[in-house]
């Protein structure tokens, strides 16, 4: 059932499948729609990668794929490239994904348009109309507030020229890379909805023609690696407003350690861990 | 009922269907690329693929269209062993079988609500033979272009130009599988249509 509903998603991309959501011996909230795609798609010759806001060593990752080792016999990696499944929470991997590799998102509310109209009926009505005029009164609100369009994660996107899609709450950092070789699926399973994107579906950010799409990051190089393409955690490292930045996607910054990269603090891989 | 019928199932169920699901979704997901996928063993006239895909998709939920010499006891037998799925008319059926002779006409069947553009059927159609030939597929899931020896190409183009409905096809030789979503567009570039 849950895979009848990712090909008719993957059929109509960006379109919100509704499909009956199983419990998981996990909280709703905890990656429930992610775990229930992951399971419907892997098979014993995957390699999964499981990441938590780019980490692999958070909680939430890290019983994610032990769950996955238990019960699907499955391998596991941290390494972006070696993996064919990623199961993700909220970021996209640095390295670029490609053919033959699956993105699967964990998605809390997969309505676009949820926080501007409340009831499910008008806004399933809102997508069959391809009525989108009130989230462009939503971002000119924020320009006419704050001079910018203040969004910052959970960007909309429009995908096709059709359906307006909530790409999960990834940073609008991640937003261009979702034209990718790799099929991008999504789950929420406290809101019952699956959604797909096929490999080089066309997604774009929604925006005004004088206040473009602004995929910002924090501007500074990551601390340890010196990376300054990727995509910033700042962390406050003591009591007198101390903090540093640095990449998110912790597989990423691990492997330019490893090839020799250095930041402002960066210390080698395997001295970094002690 | 035959013994027949109790046979030609998966080996291994849940690996066995898990490996068939991620051929077809590899198949949807690149409209125009052809997948092996095997591990059924159903009656003639059903092709492996075919019986294969069915053993995944279908079960007591999916009304089921056989169409033309796919509706014949043998199948239907093994099906309601392995499936159980209800076999119904065109017109209310969530997946459809047959030959593309034998579907037609493609307007009998569920295309969605404008509502709900998910509801609608999914055929899956048996081929003498796939290739990567033919018109050339321009949409979600192909990079530049793809081509597939697809059996009639206007129809597919009036099936894209009803987007976001539209129906959903799967199409069938032997162990090899392809598979052409409504966001598809074909173009019939000049020179391409060798037959």
């Amino acid at each position: 059932m849950i895979r009848r509903a990712l090909l008719k998603a993957l059929a109509v991309p960006g379109y919100q499948v509704p499909f009956a959501s199983r419990e998981m011996p996990m909280p709703y909230g905890w990656g429930t729609g992610g775990v229930q795609v992951s399971a419907a798609v892997l098979t014993p010759d995957d390699r999964l990668k499981v990441i938590d806001q780019g980490a692999d060593d958070t909680t939430n990752a890290v019983s994610i794929r032990k769950f996955f080792e238990r019960t699907a016999q499955v391998e596991t990696t941290e390494r972006t490239a070696d993996a064919t499944v990623i199961q993700t929470r909220h970021r996209i991997p640095e390295t670029e994904l490609v053919d033959g590799q699956i993105l699967v998102y964990q998605v809390p509310i997969p309505e676009p348009l949820r926080f501007l109209e409340p009831r499910e009926t008008e806004t399933r009505k809102m997508h069959e109309l391809e009525e989108y005029g009130l989230m462009h009164v939503k971002l000119y609100e924020d320009i006419a507030r704050h001079g910018t369009i203040a969004t910052s994660y959970a960007y909309p996107v429009k995908v096709e020229n059709r359906y307006v899609m909530d790409p999960s709450p990834i940073p609008k950092f991640d937003n261009p890379k979702m034209r990718m070789g790799a099929i991008q699926l999504f789950g929420a399973g406290r809101e019952q909805r699956i959604y797909a994107l096929p490999p080089w579906t066309d997604v774009v950010s929604l925006d005004f023609e004088d206040h473009p799409f602004d995929p910002s990051k924090a501007d500074h190089p990551c601390a340890l690696c010196g990376a300054e393409d990727s995509y910033l955690d700042e962390v406050i490292v003591d009591d007198a407003g101390g903090r540093m930045f640095v990449c998110s996607d912790t597989d990423f910054c691990r492997a330019r350690r490893d090839a020799g990269h250095r930041g402002a603090t960066g210390r080698p891989a395997a001295e970094g861990a002690a | 009922m035959r013994s027949q019928s109790l046979e030609g199932g998966f080996p291994d169920a849940p690996v066995d269907a898990a490996c068939a699901f991620r051929a077809a979704l590899e198949a949807m997901a690149r409209p125009g690329r052809i997948y092996d996928i095997a591990g059924a063993r159903p009656p003639a006239p059903l092709s492996v693929a075919a019986g294969t895909l069915l053993l995944t998709l279908v079960d007591q939920e999916t009304p089921l269209f056989l169409a033309g010499s796919a509706d014949c006891p043998s199948v239907r037998e093994w099906l309601a062993f392995h499936t159980g799925a209800p076999l119904v008319g065109a017109e209310t059926a969530q997946f459809a079988l047959g030959t593309w002779e034998a579907l037609l006409p493609l307007d009998l069947y569920r295309r969605g609500e404008p509502a709900y553009p998910d509801r609608s059927a999914t055929l899956i159609v048996e081929m003498p033979a796939l290739s990567e030939t033919g018109p050339i597929l321009i949409g979600p899931g192909i990079e530049a272009d793809a081509r597939l020896n697809l059996p009639d190409p206007a129809a597919f183009q009036a099936n894209a130009a009803q987007f976001p409905l539209g129906l959903d096809f799967f199409f069938c030789a032997g162990a090899r599988l392809a598979a052409l979503p409504r966001t598809t567009r074909i173009s019939e570039a000049p020179g391409c249509m060798s037959r």
